[in-house]
């Protein structure tokens, strides 16, 4: 089903606004567990610290605002677009993840996990050179 | 990656998956948006918060966004994003079978590429 050209511009526009909120969004997520600390203990008085700290952190609240931008973008897009086109579509956000990681964690990534990220992209790209919606418009 | 990793990213993409499809379904139901001025994108998103869908939907991403957590709290965002995209295996298949989405053999190579890129990614 061919599309209309306004259409394949704002997926375009709003995939990329997902990639950006979306990879930032578990950079941040990932700053806020680090800070406090590697979940070990399972009982559930020292689970409920964990969340009541969780939810104290700063970080995990940035974090958890870029999602929700991710998320409000994420909905309009699929209003029109194939759910099989998008979630692929956006992987892009996995190399952001790691450029993130790598810059603003200081995560040591070891060269095969950037070909893996690659590759990744590599998908990502032929994913995004079919059509964005295959169903019939209702 | 140890067994409770394993176990953890298994709800994560379970949940994060059936959430999506969840929600996909609700935004095909509500239809496409076409005026993005703040009040007609409010009155879009109520709509859709009034499917039952769509709160299954984020019931099912609340319990994987929790689980990402606690894998944040163990593993390197660089490794734990990208294993996530395991995800696109089965949003293809949920996709086709259950959305009636019709993919094509291009995108099941995509599809393909990022479950090589996963398993690159495991590796490394």
């Amino acid at each position: 089903m061919k599309l209309p050209h306004r259409l394949h511009g704002k997926t375009i526009c709003l995939i990329g606004l997902m990639a950006i909120f979306g990879s930032l969004g578990d950079v941040l997520l990932r700053k806020g567990m680090k800070q406090i600390g590697a979940v070990s203990n399972w009982h559930p008085e020292a689970l409920l610290t964990t969340f009541d700290r969780t939810f104290h952190s700063g970080p995990i609240w940035l974090g958890i605002s870029s999602l929700l931008l991710f998320f409000i973008a994420y909905l309009l897009v699929l209003s029109w677009a194939d759910y099989s086109y998008v979630q692929p579509a956006s992987a892009t956000g996995y190399l952001f993840v790691a450029v993130l990681g790598y810059l603003l964690l200081g995560e040591v990534v070891p060269w095969m996990r950037w070909i893996g990220v690659l590759v990744i992209c590599l998908g990502v790209l032929l994913v995004g050179g079919t059509p964005p919606r295959t169903t019939e418009e209702r | 990656m140890t067994g409770r990793d394993a176990a953890f990213l298994f709800i994560v993409i379970f949940g994060g998956t059936g959430g999506e499809l969840a929600v996909t379904h609700t935004m095909k139901r509500v239809g496409e948006v076409q005026s993005f001025y703040p009040h007609h994108l409010l009155r879009v998103i109520l709509r859709a918060f009034r499917s039952g869908w769509m709160w299954f939907g984020l019931s099912l991403m609340t319990i994987s966004f929790f689980s990402l957590l606690m894998l944040l709290s163990w593993e390197n965002v660089s490794f734990v994003v990208p294993v996530t995209a395991l995800s696109y295996v089965l949003g293809a298949f949920g996709g086709k079978f259950l959305l009636g989405e019709r993919v094509e053999p291009r995108r099941w190579v995509g599809v393909a590429l990022v479950c090589l890129g996963v398993l690159l990614v495991c590796v490394g």
